[in-house]
């Protein structure tokens, strides 16, 4: 029998192995649950949303294929902008035999806070192809000013 | 249904093996296909697709749907806040001879395709009536 002090084992010779392993097996498990061929954008609420800003506006976007603007309520109070709408899916009739039902429909409502203070008063919301953009002008007192230098 | 929570649906990528020439992603449009008595019916969502971006090809009973998205010219934006990625969509399905090609009708609106492929008249349903005598 050949023998080994303790901590020349390779599984307890460095203090600490058993966090090393609880790691490894934690990045294991990410790695997993990204690479299903899946986005990292992950979310889970309906509609997802993409929101970016130029110098002068907030720009807010969704895609909402089939729906029509009248089925869409966006309201604005303060920093936080709701939508809120309902999906309805055109009913094939009762006669039909579906092969294969991937399209959702239903209620939802999403809320977002703003990243800046915005004119409510100057909202617009365009909708074409299915997609909605939202443009929220930012508040007078948040756009950036620009200092004119003078000779003295 | 009227009181149905809206589920969140991923948006799917597309794993292609070869490289697009466009430099966007590819995603698979979710869709619904039925039948009724005398057609095939698909419904595509694919939101930023006008009706001259879409693309439906046949080839050996090979149905290929292809949209393109026009990027928007936002360069000056900055993006705080990305949940869904942008891109073309593109999926095939493999047609039985049961459809009448030269009868496919295809509409898009609001980002949804309707594709209604009527059936070829040899696999209709044909009701026989059984006659006396």
């Amino acid at each position: 029998m050949a023998l080994i002090r303790w901590y020349e084992h390779p599984e307890v010779a460095r203090p600490g192995w058993e966090l090393d392993r609880l790691q490894k097996e934690m990045n294991r498990l990410f790695s997993d649950f990204w690479g299903r061929g899946m986005s990292p954008f992950r979310v889970g609420v309906y509609p997802a949303v993409n929101v970016s800003e130029d110098t002068k506006n907030i720009y807010v976007r969704a895609e909402l294929p089939g729906m029509k603007p009248d089925d869409l309520e966006i309201s604005v109070e303060g920093d936080t902008l709701t939508l809120r709408g309902e999906r309805k899916l055109a009913q094939a009739g009762e006669t039909v035999n579906y092969h294969r039902r991937e399209r959702e429909g239903g209620r939802f409502r999403r809320v977002l806070t703003l990243p800046t203070k915005i004119d409510p008063g100057a909202v617009d919301a365009f909708f074409k192809d299915g997609v909605l953009k939202i443009v929220l002008p930012k508040a007078p007192e948040v756009m950036p000013k620009q200092i004119q230098v003078k000779t003295s | 249904m009227a009181e149905k929570e809206m589920q969140a649906r991923e948006k799917m990528e597309m794993k292609s093996p070869a490289e697009g020439t466009r430099d966007v992603p590819m995603y698979i449009p979710a869709v619904d296909i039925y039948e009724s008595e005398d057609a095939l019916v698909l419904v595509a969502d694919m939101p930023g697709v006008g009706s001259d971006n879409v693309s439906i090809e046949i080839r050996d009973n090979q149905l290929t749907l292809r949209g393109t998205i026009q990027l928007e010219p936002g360069d000056k934006e900055r993006l705080l806040l990305q949940e869904y990625g942008v891109g073309d969509y593109f999926r095939e399905f493999a047609l039985g001879r049961t459809i009448d090609q030269a009868k496919i009708e295809a509409s898009m609106k609001d980002g949804v395709l309707t594709l209604t492929m009527p059936k070829a008249d040899i696999v209709k349903p044909r009701k026989i009536t059984v006659k006396e005598g």
